[in-house]
């Protein structure tokens, strides 16, 4: 399994969310650039996994997602929140406004 | 041998099933069926409820503020504090606190007031570093990361992997080899700062128990000052040994409870459901899978209960440790299975706590020691001989 998300980007409409798959899972959203705003995931109480939690975003300032079905959604989402900080410096722009209780270090 | 609880121990049990039940069970409703911690505030506020009935710290001593519980009792409590969905990995949450990394109670001086009593006061975590990808059931042998003397330092080289907590951890207590001609009497145990230069959390391990993961490390000329040597140089694999040995109580303990409350939930459910006119309680073959469960579990109580009783009289109990471990993860897995046959579809649901016991019971097998290990261990004790 690669570490990042590097899959292309899908543009977030309502059309292309109908045929995300409900399964558990993470994704990520980005704005036209490909800028990660958001890291999330679809966990076990999610109504319709990741079709309904990417499809809370279509509207908002995010216009593009990608996604990995994967069980483990909450160590991977944990590890692509660590990922993005060694990247970048700081968690991606939407989800500082609920940061993770605790995030650990890599790299 | 009496291995009834006492009237204080029993009290003890039904304090602790009551925390589990009006405390922590409620909580669980809104986490994810995965999570491993509560919000922060919930936290809190019971970590200070459990400070209140004085269990707050369970195997600390008394002298270093904690309430030093008997082996006996504390195994008595593990097995009620495992006994909700989060239960095998992290009881209650960790509300009830814990030595931890027991290793530092046998630390100096110095050692204690920059390690041990910062994180008995929660200032400080810790990780432990033993096992490496060259193996971790023979770490006499298997142990490959070096530790070079070069002036007043160590200088470590190597990996370690499946190990917890590292990238959250403010120090590690980790295992290098200082004597390769030595074998078991060639390693050290060293203290390491995480901010150190050339500690690298390198990557993210996942495992079964999608809840938590572990890291994988790397050392690159780490430099590790003398002061920071936990114990005698060449004398660490002691210090790794005795913890594997007293760790396997109550992780047997752990396995227990999660099967008790399988087991509670299909009793209950076998009345409640019906097939083909009558109650799956009324089946013979639920109602023996039902008896096989008690029997497995009645077995991995007596033989952990054992085992703790003979480490609290201070007698050798590497053997009864080792096949309490043994039965108690192998059993349970088996009660969690039948469990969830007798549930049939919502059994593998994460509607139900069955699913999530499923999996990680299944790395209880191998964690701490597989079974194998524990086998070997119990033959080298009951043979005499060393298997070198």
């Amino acid at each position: 399994m690669r570490l990042r998300l590097d899959k292309p980007w899908t543009p977030l409409t309502d059309e292309t969310v109908k045929r995300i798959p409900g399964q558990l899972g993470v994704y990520e959203l980005a704005d036209e650039s490909g800028r990660v705003l958001y890291v999330g995931m679809a966990g076990g109480r999610s109504l319709f996994g990741l079709r309904g939690e990417i499809g809370q975003h279509a509207g908002g300032t995010a216009t593009q997602f990608r996604y990995e079905v994967n069980m483990q959604y909450l160590t991977r989402h944990q590890e692509l929140l660590m990922l993005h900080v060694a990247d970048t410096g700081e968690l991606p722009e939407l989800n500082r406004t609920n940061p993770p209780a605790r995030l650990g270090r890599i790299g | 041998m009496d291995l009834e609880p006492t009237d204080e121990q029993r009290m003890i049990v039904e304090t602790v099933r009551r925390f589990v039940r009006d405390e922590i069970v409620p909580l669980e409703a809104d986490l994810d069926p995965d999570a491993s911690a509560l919000v922060p505030e919930d936290h809190e506020r019971l970590v200070e409820k459990v400070r209140s009935m004085g269990f707050y710290g369970l195997d600390i001593p008394v002298a270093y503020g904690g309430p030093d519980i008997d082996i006996v009792t504390r195994t008595l409590m593990a097995i009620e504090m495992s006994q909700h969905r989060a239960g095998l990995y992290t009881p209650c949450y960790g509300v009830f606190g814990g030595a931890g990394l027991a290793q530092l109670f046998e630390a100096n001086d110095e050692q204690k007031d920059r390690y041990l009593y910062p994180t008995l006061r929660g200032e400080k975590k810790g990780f432990f570093g033993l096992t490496e990808p060259s193996g971790g059931s023979d770490p006499a042998r298997a142990i490959e990361t070096s530790a070079v003397k070069d002036g007043d330092d160590w200088v470590l080289n190597g990996a370690k992997i499946f190990i917890s907590g590292a990238d959250m951890a403010d120090y590690g207590i980790v295992f290098a080899r200082t004597d390769p001609s030595r074998g078991r009497d060639g390693i050290t145990c060293f203290i390491v700062d995480t901010d150190m230069p050339g500690f690298h959390v390198r990557r993210v391990v996942h495992t079964l128990r999608s809840t938590s993961y572990a890291t994988e490390l790397q050392f690159e000329d780490l430099r590790v000052p003398s002061k920071n040597v936990l114990g005698e140089v060449n004398r660490g694999f002691a210090i790794a040994n005795d913890r594997l040995s007293r760790q396997r109580i109550p992780y047997a303990a752990g396995c227990i409870g999660v099967a008790q409350k399988a087991q509670e939930m299909t009793i209950a459910y076998s009345k409640q459901r019906e097939t083909f006119g009558e109650v799956l309680a009324n089946r013979q073959s639920i109602q023996w899978m039902i008896v096989d469960n008690e029997i497995d579990l009645r077995t991995s109580r007596w033989l952990t209960l054992a085992a703790a009783d003979k480490a609290e009289r201070g007698e050798p109990f590497r053997t009864e440790a080792a096949m309490a471990k043994l039965v108690a993860t192998e059993a349970s897995g088996r009660v969690v299975d039948r469990a969830i046959q007798v549930h049939g579809g919502y059994g593998v649901t994460k509607d139900l706590p069955l699913e999530r016991w499923y999996r990680e019971l299944r790395i209880r097998r191998i964690g701490e020691g597989p079974s194998e290990v524990q086998r070997l261990i119990m033959a080298r004790d009951l043979i005499g001989g060393a298997f070198h």
